[in-house]
């Protein structure tokens, strides 16, 4: 077995150049080890002018995604050994401005998540006196799209978020799919209102990557067909009954 | 739900949808016997008398006429999207959507004349 | 807005490959189950064409059964044929899974929502054949 691996890792330096070139670097290759240690090796070892996210290295955090052979991946939970006997390719998350090396820009992706306003919304002025209760079977509705850590893997694997940079996008359709879906929220018909627009649900064209690439199994393209689902049969209540929602 | 109200997309969406069930539940069937098994000489074909036979049952024209016009919008929707996404048309979106729905609209027009005119 | 718009260092925005359906497997396939579309508008065209056939008399319906022979004709209709069964194998196991998750609100094996659609498949397949072969 080789007792090292060539990682080929695309870089981009914002003041000299102006497209981005991979560069190859020799990293241990260790049973143990996620590609984000080799990366971390590279930046201790051999060039710590490498830039990169990390933080929890548990996969919960969502800050190490990068494009790992063309997929995207969190580097944390990617072992290195499965590449073996390489070389590797490491780039920054496709579809997403890069700032440097493998740092992308996700302004857009944080002004899109606002959007949906995925927090609990109260219409009333109930003052909770204590928990609000919420029985399993409640929970068991929207808990698989709770689990979006906002990595942004889903994004880099839809060709439609590469297409259309207005597409608001899976995880964020996902996150308003898991508050409409709560018992306590009550801000449902608007969040509909914003995924029903065109750069919402319906640029959607069921790829379906966001789902396979998803590290928490939260099933994005799902939460979009349901949507459009919802939408429709909205369209034929108010088409049906235009004042039935007095 | 007022934006749900203004958006055209949930008809064409429903249209596609039921569509693509239609597309999956019969049409493998009649490529299956009218475009391969029969040509072929695999099964015997029944012909003229026996085909139009059927043609004159009033259900079967309802079947045909709903086969043809939510399949025809199946694949409109389909072939719209395909265009621009796969085929990098996105910017002849209103084109496309000119010329695929107005093709299962025309198709749908042929679908009704000729149900209509059977003998 | 940066106040010293100057000093902001260019992002790279990167392109996508006009042939990106073709970096992936994945994406190839996604390619190829909507090009099923096209085959879709196809054969509804022959359908058709088969009743203005039928209506217009034995000579053209014999005209259409030898238009039918061709071997190209053979071949599309090969194709297609292959096309209707990538459709309808993605259709059933994508589709039925949102409906019922849907309308039972919780998460459902993939199994129990495709499998129905797979048996009414099977089921409207053959009653289909048996009108058509005129066998009711």
């Amino acid at each position: 077995m080789p007792e090292t691996i060539i990682l080929e890792v695309e870089r981009f330096h914002p003041e000299r150049d102006t497209e981005p070139s991979y560069q190859s670097f020799e990293v241990p290759l260790r049973a143990d080890w996620m590609v984000l240690d080799a990366l971390n090796h590279i930046k201790d070892q051999l060039d710590g002018t490498l830039a990169f996210r990390w933080s929890c290295r548990m996969g919960i955090c969502g800050s190490c995604g990068m494009t790992v052979n063309g997929v995207p991946k969190l580097t944390c939970e990617t072992m290195l050994m499965d590449y073996a006997p390489g070389p590797v390719r490491v780039g920054p998350l496709a579809h997403f401005p890069v700032i440097k090396d493998l740092v992308v820009e996700l302004d857009d992706f944080l002004a899109k998540l606002q959007k949906v306003r995925p927090w609990i919304v109260r219409k009333d002025d109930y003052q909770p006196k204590r928990e609000f209760i919420q029985s399993p079977a409640q929970l068991e509705a929207f808990h698989q799209f709770s689990l979006c850590i906002n990595c942004t893997l889903c994004y880099a694997a839809c060709p439609v978020s590469g297409l259309d940079a207005n597409f608001l996008g899976p995880a964020a359709i996902a996150l308003a799919h898991r508050y409409n879906l709560d018992s306590r929220d009550q801000a449902s018909d608007d969040r509909l209102d914003i995924v029903s627009q065109h750069e919402g649900i319906w640029d959607c064209t069921v790829v379906g990557e966001c789902t396979t690439v998803c590290p928490k199994g939260v099933d994005p393209s799902l939460a979009i067909q349901q949507f459009k689902l919802t939408a429709t049969q909205e369209w034929f209540k108010s088409f049906l009954m235009p004042r039935g929602k007095n | 739900m007022s934006s749900a109200k203004r958006s055209n997309e949930p008809i064409v969406w429903f249209l596609f949808g039921t569509g693509g069930f239609f597309a999956a539940y019969f049409l493998p069937i009649h490529v299956l016997l009218y475009g391969i098994a029969f040509p072929l000489g695999l099964l015997h074909d029944p012909g003229y008398a026996t085909t139009l036979a059927l043609l004159e049952h009033p259900l079967v024209r309802l079947y045909l006429f709903a086969l043809l016009t939510f399949c025809f919008f199946h694949a409109a929707h389909r072939m719209r999207l395909t265009l621009s996404d796969v085929l990098n048309m996105r910017h002849l979106n209103t084109i496309l959507a000119f010329l695929c729905y107005g093709g299962a609209i025309a198709g749908t027009i042929c679908a009704i004349w000729l149900l209509a005119v059977v003998p | 807005m940066p106040q010293y718009p100057q000093y902001q260092l260019k992002a790279y925005r990167p392109r996508m490959s006009a042939y990106w359906y073709l970096d992936q497997w994945h994406y190839l396939r996604y390619a190829l189950r909507e090009s099923s579309s096209f085959f879709v508008a196809w054969f509804c065209v022959v359908t058709l064409v088969q009743i203005a056939a039928l209506s217009a008399g034995p000579t053209h319906y014999a005209h259409f059964q030898a238009l039918m022979k061709y071997p190209a004709m053979i071949v599309i209709n090969v194709v297609a044929l292959g096309f209707f069964l990538l459709h309808a194998f993605t259709w059933f196991n994508l589709v039925p899974r949102v409906v019922v998750r849907q309308v039972l609100g919780k998460p459902t094996p993939n199994i129990l929502s495709s499998a129905p659609n797979f048996m009414v498949w099977f089921g409207a397949s053959v009653i289909v054949a048996l009108f058509i072969l005129g066998v009711f």
